[in-house]
């Protein structure tokens, strides 16, 4: 039941719990994204805090052994899939039609359901926790580890489930993006005109419709073997265990891309802004970001040298990895380029994008010492892993996205965030994630191996783990400021932005913050890739719209159909066939309903 | 710059508290050649890679302060880019990473293939969460003390019973996995003597952080000395003293159910041939109990029997409520069999 | 069905719809390559029988593919029949088709008894774990197939499938030729060239 509208005059959608249980605009499904990724990620923190406070000590005794291991394969879970992702996504929905110059993204009812079933899929995961069997096997989920012989319990039904439920609603998320980028620019917007963060995120989009049916594929063959007897990864049968390595990081490598690329371009769009110029070399930072995205499929093996594939393979497998560093570099040198010169205003955006840059540097360094196969054989597994990736997901990533949060923050809610408050969040993040994370380079290289939930004395590692530790607490108080800075600013008064606070110069600042609900009250006439900043960069959009704009209502089967979806593993995972079979039909009906529902853009 | 000085004092407390030795699993002191031709590539990028951050970090923050806003300047003027510049700053990474590249290839080769036919041959299989260590040409089994000779090299077959584990001696190689029907090879040839530690590198359930081992590199002499104590039989029954004889007739004792029988997974020559849990030929002389966990003192022994689980979780030994009096015995007569 | 962006100016002149559709096939691309590059790393290495050798029934299932490819024949027909608005003609294609589904999908499901009958299943050893996991995913994707092209049969005994609706028509026609094409990789790679 579509209740299209015409909006009239009128600025601003429909309000209540139901029009927001009902929206398909891309602006609040956006908001909800972000709203439910930051629960996540304050989840996943606490995780990380209870991991930490029980490696401050050696044999230390806070959490026990079956604990800790929850601990650890709900973080790195929890970041990945419920945080770090939605969160990329929750920019994606608000801001790539606004740079586009479109009025919503090509289907908003599939944009609805994947969102919705993002949710559920969230609650699904964390739900095992009520009953004491989180998943416990780590993020990866090495067969034969996984098996029903060595986990017997529901904790690896959960978590191989969860991660199926998260890869439809990313994927049906791909889907969307690749048309509405690729069909729905506004006249004049090319290609090579599209803002670089619009750009990086179609190509995480490529790497999601890739990448993501190999490991539904990987997850399909151990849920199998685990509920059917099928033999994939069973040695007793002739099975390879490596399939599941082989399978695994087919997705995860790219994955870990799709974590990446799309804040490099938040990043590309907050330095010039900032910097008062253009951005340095834009054609190249594009097409070094289709190249990493590229390449980032060839080297999956990197995180196999342990494992005994033989020298031909380390060698590719090597010398693959290595080659990435260079579009990445030639970024990082694109990046200073554009400062180099400039005005540079330090806003909190500001601070965490060249944070960006820096921190993402030392990921980087420490991820050419991994693609060296024969030294690697001293890193991998080892907390100078864990120190590598935390340093390009969290000194990198996390920063890119703590950046767009102040950079597009008044875009969205039409209010500035505290720069006061966001410097101090800033300044102690910073000192909190290196003190955290630098000892690990450490603490790895001397002898410490990671997913242990605890370690000797002898081993000399105690007094840089307590370091580690009370860095990480740092982080959760720079998450609270954090916290108190988005309370503060959405309680507080109403401001008066304006449509471009920052003088920036992409389409979305054209238009008033928050946008109006139709976003463009006329499709613009594109002739610069920097409109705003451009002379006759683009065609005049006015305040009031000329003629009254269509909007489509919102819709409750993306709702219904996501609950269809979700009820059939809840009838797996309970061995219930009526709760499966029920949900089945619901899904079945969701889709069918949906598919022949009014609903006009 | 107050926040400045404020990483810098944290950077110092962590450099300097990290600066404790001494470090026994540190990659940093190998023993071995293939442990050095690690540990050499290693430095090298590393010092490649202090030279693309002190570039890159400083030239940040060179730029932070150089094109820092003042009030009333002009905008600056819209550059777009530079085709030499982005020419240049591709190919000089591209030469680094020839650099990096050659000497890893090297080493990938040197080490491939590797299998001396005058090594020692050991075969090293991985179970949940202990090492068990054959020496098929010695006709030795034993567990998670791994004895090697200087200056001969070691080829080490590594298999794994269950899970995937892995195999990582720091000072002396790097690590390689133990995988259920594949055959893995690592080869070294130990240049000091000395005791190194060991740990499994690959996450395998409840207790992997519990999973360790130490190395002995004995004089070539001393091994084979070692070798041929190990592979005599243990004392005749009639040697043993009242208590010991206690603790062997508690060893032989069949329980309900029968798997909690000590014979049911531990081997003793002349005695059991259990193979679910570590061979415990000459288990009074290790250096370490419960898979490299607890040092082997009497004490320590009297707990692990009391309540394996506790001591380490998940343990698939049993707590199977032996009494004092057992366990008293047990120790004397485990500690006989040196 | 009627969705967004039908009669709006687009930034290539294709339809949205389409495009989208592609990206699903190209994510199916892949899900379809990883079941098949599973099937072709574990042949020859099942350690117990049945093997392929002796249960497989090439002739048998050169009839199957044939109709399949038959099927996609009369998807062209019925597409043309929306297209030109020749509503009789769409009828008796699209119920071709979705018969001819439904005859694969019955010699599909014979061919899954008889080899369980034989001692295959699932569980049995590499080759039934890989065969019915591939060969049952295609299986699914005609059976949804068949759902999807008997709705739109039904819209048009309700005269509501008409040249407007080509396009979805023209979607779920890919979607069948696409399914077609995995069949016949597959009858290809398992069937016709037997390495084990």
């Amino acid at each position: 039941m579509a209740n299209s509208h015409d909006s009239g005059h009128t600025q601003e959608g429909p309000t209540g719990l139901w029009s927001w249980i009902t929206t398909t605009d891309h602006k609040r499904i956006g908001i909800m994204y972000g709203a439910t990724a930051f629960f996540f990620l304050l989840v996943g923190g606490l995780e990380a805090l209870l991991i930490r406070t029980q490696l401050a000590k050696a044999n230390n005794t806070f959490v026990d052994a079956d604990t800790f291991n929850q601990l650890f394969t709900m973080h790195g879970t929890t970041m990945v899939f419920l945080a770090l992702m939605p969160m990329s996504a929750a920019f994606f929905n608000f801001i790539i039609p606004l740079q586009i110059g479109a009025r919503d993204v090509a289907f908003p009812r599939l944009n609805a359901f994947s969102y919705w079933v993002f949710l559920l899929g969230g609650i699904f995961i964390n739900a095992s926790f009520l009953i004491g069997a989180a998943p416990d096997a780590g993020w990866f989920g090495y067969a034969n580890l996984t098996s029903t012989q060595f986990s017997p319990g529901l904790n690896v039904d959960f978590w191989g489930m969860g991660l199926q439920i998260l890869g439809i609603a990313s994927l049906a998320a791909a889907f969307n993006f690749i048309a509405t980028i690729i069909n729905m620019r506004a006249p004049g917007m090319k290609l090579m005109r599209m803002p670089v963060f619009t750009w990086m995120s179609f190509v995480t989009q490529i790497l999601v419709v890739t990448a993501f049916p190999v490991i539904t594929v990987a997850l399909v063959f151990l849920m199998f073997d685990r509920m059917f007897g099928t033999t994939f990864y069973s040695p007793a049968a002739g099975g390879d265990l490596l399939l599941w390595q082989h399978l695994f990081w087919l997705f995860g490598h790219p994955e870990v891309y799709i974590l990446i690329l799309p804040t490099m371009g938040m990043v590309s769009e907050v330095l010039p802004t900032f910097s008062r110029k253009p951005l340095f070399g834009y054609a190249v930072v594009v097409y070094s970001g289709a190249l990493i995205g590229g390449i980032g499929w060839a080297v999956w093996s990197h995180h196999m040298f342990a494992s005994g594939m033989g020298a031909i393979a380390d060698t590719y497998f090597a010398v693959a990895t290595m080659l990435i560093a260079i579009p990445t570099g030639v970024k990082i040198f694109n990046w200073m380029a554009t400062m180099w010169g400039g005005q540079i205003r330090f806003t909190t955006s500001m601070l965490f994008a060249i944070a960006f840059i820096m921190m993402f540097t030392i990921g980087g360094i420490s991820g050419v010492m991994h693609a060296s196969a024969p030294s690697d054989l001293q890193q991998t597994d080892t907390y100078f892993i864990v120190a590598h990736f935390h340093y390009v997901l969290f000194g990198g990533a996390m920063m890119g996205i703590f950046s767009a949060m102040y950079y597009w923050w008044p875009k969205v809610f039409g209010k500035l965030m505290s720069e006061g408050l966001g410097k101090v969040h800033f300044w102690i993040t910073f000192v909190g994630l290196n003190l955290t994370f630098f000892p690990m380079h450490f603490i790895g290289m001397l002898g410490m191996p990671r997913r242990v939930y605890t370690y000797g004395p002898e081993l000399g590692l105690e007094s840089m783990n307590y370091a580690a530790t009370l860095g990480s607490f740092l982080i959760g108080i720079g998450t609270l400021v954090m916290v108190f800075n988005i309370l503060k600013t959405w309680k507080g008064p109403k401001q008066d932005v304006g449509k471009n606070p920052w003088g920036a110069a992409t389409l979305e600042w054209a238009i008033s913050s928050p946008p109006p609900v139709y976003n463009f009250s006329v499709i613009p006439e594109v002739r610069s890739r920097l409109p705003l900043w451009t002379e006759d960069g683009m065609s005049e959009v006015p305040d009031v719209p000329p003629e009254p704009v269509h909007v489509p209502g919102g819709s409750y089967w993306p709702l219904v159909t996501s609950f269809g979806l979700v009820g059939i593993f809840v009838g797996a995972i309970a061995k219930s066939v009526p709760i499966a079979a029920i949900a089945a039909v619901v899904l079945v009906v969701g889709i069918f309903k949906w598919g022949y529902e009014p609903f006009e853009m | 710059m107050k926040p400045f000085l404020t990483l810098a004092a944290a950077l110092l407390f962590v450099g300097v508290t990290g600066c404790e030795g001494p470090f026994p699993q540190s990659t940093f002191e190998p023993t071995t050649s293939f442990a050095e031709d690690l540990d050499s590539l290693f430095m090298m990028i590393f010092w490649i890679g202090m030279g693309v951050f002190v570039l890159v970090e400083f030239g940040v923050i060179y730029i932070m302060i150089r094109f820092r806003a003042r009030e009333g300047a002009e905008d600056p003027k819209p550059v777009h880019g530079n085709t030499m510049m982005e020419i240049a700053w591709t190919i000089a990474p591209a030469i680094i990473i020839v650099f990096i590249t050659i000497p890893t290839v090297q080493v990938i080769w040197k080490d491939a293939n590797n299998n001396p036919p005058d090594a020692l041959q050991v075969q090293a299989i991985g179970h949940q969460w202990w090492w068990e260590f054959r020496y098929p040409e010695l006709g030795i089994v034993t567990a998670n003390d791994l004895h090697l000779p200087q200056g001969r090299p070691v080829s080490i077959q590594l298999n794994s019973a269950d899970v995937i584990h892995s195999f990582w001696l720091p000072r002396l190689a790097g690590k390689r996995d133990m995988v259920l029907g594949r055959n893995n090879r690592l080869v070294f040839t130990p240049d000091s003597t000395g005791e190194f530690q060991g740990q499994c590198a690959e996450f395998c359930g409840t207790s992997h952080a519990n999973m360790r081992f130490k190395a002995f590199v004995h004089e070539a002499a001393d091994f084979d000395e070692w070798a041929e104590h190990f592979t005599a039989a243990p004392a005749p029954q009639e040697e043993l003293t009242e208590l010991e004889q206690a603790g062997l007739a508690a060893f032989r004792e069949i329980r309900s159910p029968a798997s909690n029988s000590c014979i049911a997974c531990h081997a003793v020559q002349g005695v059991s041939a259990g193979i679910l849990g570590p061979n415990l030929n000459h288990v009074g002389d290790r250096s370490m109990i419960a898979g490299g966990l607890i040092e082997n003192t009497d004490e320590n022994l009297a707990s692990w029997l009391r309540d394996p689980v506790a001591i380490k979780p998940g343990s698939l030994m049993p707590n199977i409520g032996l009494s004092e009096d057992e366990i008293t015995a047990l120790v004397a007569y485990l500690r006989s069999l040196r | 069905m009627s969705t967004a962006a039908t009669a709006h100016y687009t930034s290539t002149g294709l339809d949205t719809r389409k495009i989208a559709f592609w990206a699903f096939i190209g994510s199916e691309c892949l899900l379809f390559g990883s079941l098949i590059a599973t099937y072709l790393s574990y042949e020859g290495k099942s350690v117990v029988g049945p093997y392929p050798g002796e249960i497989l029934d090439i002739p048998l299932t050169s009839i199957s593919t044939f109709v399949l490819l038959m099927s996609s024949l009369a998807m062209v027909l019925a597409l043309d029949g929306v297209t030109k608005g020749d509503n009789k003609q769409a009828r008796i294609w699209l119920a071709t088709t979705v018969l001819f589904g439904a005859i694969f999908l019955g010699f599909q499901a014979y061919e899954f008894q008889h080899f369980v009958h034989n001692g295959l299943t699932l569980s049995t050893n590499l080759f039934g774990s890989t065969f019915f996991v591939l060969t049952g995913c295609h299986g699914l994707h005609v059976l949804g197939g068949v759902i999807w092209l008997s709705s739109l049969l039904i819209q048009s005994y309700r005269n509501k499938l008409g040249p407007d609706k080509a396009m979805t028509v023209e979607i779920a026609g890919l979607y069948w030729h696409f399914v077609d094409v995995v069949w016949i990789v597959i009858f290809t790679v398992v069937y016709l060239i037997q390495r084990g």
